[in-house]
């Protein structure tokens, strides 16, 4: 008796389970409503993240190409794992005549960043902040350590170094 | 000629290599199985595929290094490791943090614990034969993983909770968007009932599978979900209420079986009561700071520290050393997987190779979180 039992009962839990799944289906097929898999995002171009999407860190510029970093190295300091290389150096400034450091390479290894967000907390000027960029991919990964301050920019005037 | 076979033929136990690269251990873990046939006779696990030594890195790196670092154990409860060792500097430094801390930290940790059971389901289905489930599992993440993505910035390694607080405050959609997830899952939780819990060869395969004992699941310090499977109450959110747990009224979830079936069970109705636990905080989050102001460098007083928290997987636990220093001078994560796979070899013992890989899902094994 159990043996008969089984069988109805086996078909009919199968077919519950497979009306959930019959019903995406066919209201999918029809509708694309719900549709649940996509390829992976090949409207890069337009594609928008949340506003505090953490894809790589980047230097604010102004339209001036100039940035607020003072090469403190507060931030490589931060850095638990060592993705940050400042490199500074000092010059007389031609206002005061003192010796001032100023930054030359903000150098950013990508490929060991951990987007843990300290060294962005730790600037004490607002320099870097988190960029929107996700598609890293790259033949080779020195190609991922970037230089972040853009040629020929300097400090902007007002920032105390 | 049965007796002619018998006579005849040799038969002998092997040994069979199960990983590290195989898809039901869910990451690199090695199972050396002793077999009779397709019998297990012994379960031997191999760890060190994914060793990272995070505790030595965390003797090198600051309290505040460290919460990223913990994100890598098990990243499936991330947000519950971050906030071990929050809470932990909190106790040590007697950092009184705020409800509205407390109350997001909840709900995020809440949020955090569905998205992994949906994951588990789905994976559990996988494992057992049904590609379906997986799909599904993956649809319900994905809207919760939005929510983190919105408020916290990223998806899988949160990094949200800071030493007296929160990095960010919540985004202005995530009240809204946490509701909305709410309605979506208690429209596609009875789905899960239909598609594989009610599911007769699903319910052969797990029923009397692996079956542990009250006293056995103690004496191996199982703990979270699995536990709770055998009749174990540990729940660390009830007896060691932390954050936002004393404010909220829920039932922890057990049952006494002690087989597969028991532990699914265990995490399906844990959904439920996270669910709960949301509806009651979301609209109950006051107006405040999200975050108490703290030393640029923090320093722990010299003394001993623990903390435990319930994560997804079970009992998650920190101890730190300190000499007063700005390193701790020794740290040990006490991780849920590793207590949960030691009774593998017990529960899979005389049974099929097919039903180890049952169980192996039903423990919920994360191997980063054992293996650190
Ligand atoms: S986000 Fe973290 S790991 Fe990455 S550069 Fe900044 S401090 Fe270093
Ligand atoms: S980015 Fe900020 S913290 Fe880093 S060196 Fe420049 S000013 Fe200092």
């Amino acid at each position: 008796m159990s043996y008969f039992s089984d069988i109805i009962n086996g078909t009919k839990t199968l077919l519950t389970g497979m009306r959930v799944t019959g019903g995406y289906f066919f209201v999918n097929f029809f509708t694309k409503r719900d549709v649940i898999t996509q390829q992976y995002p090949n409207n890069i171009e337009t594609l928008e993240m949340f506003d505090r999407f953490k894809g790589e860190v980047i230097m604010l510029h102004n339209e001036n190409n100039e940035h607020r970093c003072d090469a403190c190295t507060l931030c490589e300091k931060a850095c638990p794992n060592g993705s940050i290389e400042i490199l500074g150096d000092k010059a007389k400034d031609p206002e005061t005549g003192k010796n001032k450091r100023f930054l030359v390479k903000h150098i950013y290894h990508l490929q060991m960043c951990t987007m843990c967000g300290l060294c962005i907390e730790a600037c004490p000027v607002n320099a870097i902040d988190w960029g929107q960029d996700f598609h890293h991919v790259e033949y080779d990964r020195s190609l991922l350590t970037k230089v972040l301050n853009k040629p020929g920019s300097k400090i902007m005037s007002g920032i105390k170094g | 000629m049965k007796e002619f076979l018998t006579d005849q033929l040799k038969t002998q136990e092997y040994f069979l290599n199960m990983g590290p690269q195989h898809p039901a251990t869910h990451g690199v873990l090695r199972l050396l199985l002793k077999l009779d046939g397709e019998i297990v006779r012994n379960v031997d696990m191999d760890l060190g595929y994914i060793h990272r030594s995070i505790e030595k890195m965390c003797e090198r790196a600051t309290y505040k290094q460290i919460i990223h670092l913990t994100d890598r154990l098990d990243y499936l409860s991330a947000h519950m490791n971050n906030e071990a060792v929050c809470l932990l500097a909190e106790k040590a430094l007697n950092i009184e943090v705020n409800d509205r801390i407390k109350i997001i930290r909840t709900i995020m940790d809440e949020l955090t614990r569905i998205s992994s059971h949906v994951l588990w389901w789905g994976v559990t289905g996988m494992d057992i034969g049904a590609i379906t489930t997986f799909m599904y599992g993956f649809r319900e993440r994905e809207l919760i993983n939005d929510i983190f993505e919105e408020t916290c910035g990223t998806r899988l390694t949160m990094n949200y909770n800071v030493i007296g607080g929160l990095r960010y405050d919540i985004h202005e959609n995530f009240v809204k968007r946490t509701k909305d997830i709410l309605t979506h899952l208690k429209k596609k939780l009875p789905e899960y009932d239909k598609l594989l819990t009610n599911n007769i060869i699903f319910q052969k395969r797990l029923i009397n599978i692996g079956v542990i004992s009250v006293e056995d699941a103690i004496a191996y310090g199982l703990n979270g979900p699995t536990a709770r499977g055998s009749g174990v109450s540990c729940d660390i959110r009830k007896t060691h209420p932390y954050s936002a747990y004393d404010m909220v009224d829920f039932e922890e979830a057990i049952f006494t079986e002690g087989d597969s079936f028991a532990r699914y069970k265990v995490r399906i109705k844990e959904m439920w009561e996270s669910i709960s636990i949301i509806e009651q905080l979301i609209d109950k989050i006051p107006n405040d700071e999200h975050k108490v102001k703290t030393k640029a460098v923090i320093k722990l007083p010299v003394g001993d520290f623990l903390q435990r928290v319930e994560a997804s997987r079970g009992d998650f636990g920190v101890y730190v050393k300190s000499n007063g220093q700005k390193f701790p001078e020794r740290l040990k994560f006490r991780s849920p997987g590793f207590a949960n796979l030691t009774a593998l070899n017990k529960m899979a013992y005389g049974l099929k190779i097919a039903d180890l890989v049952a169980i192996l899902s039903t423990i919920d094994v994360v191997v980063p979180d054992i293996d650190r």
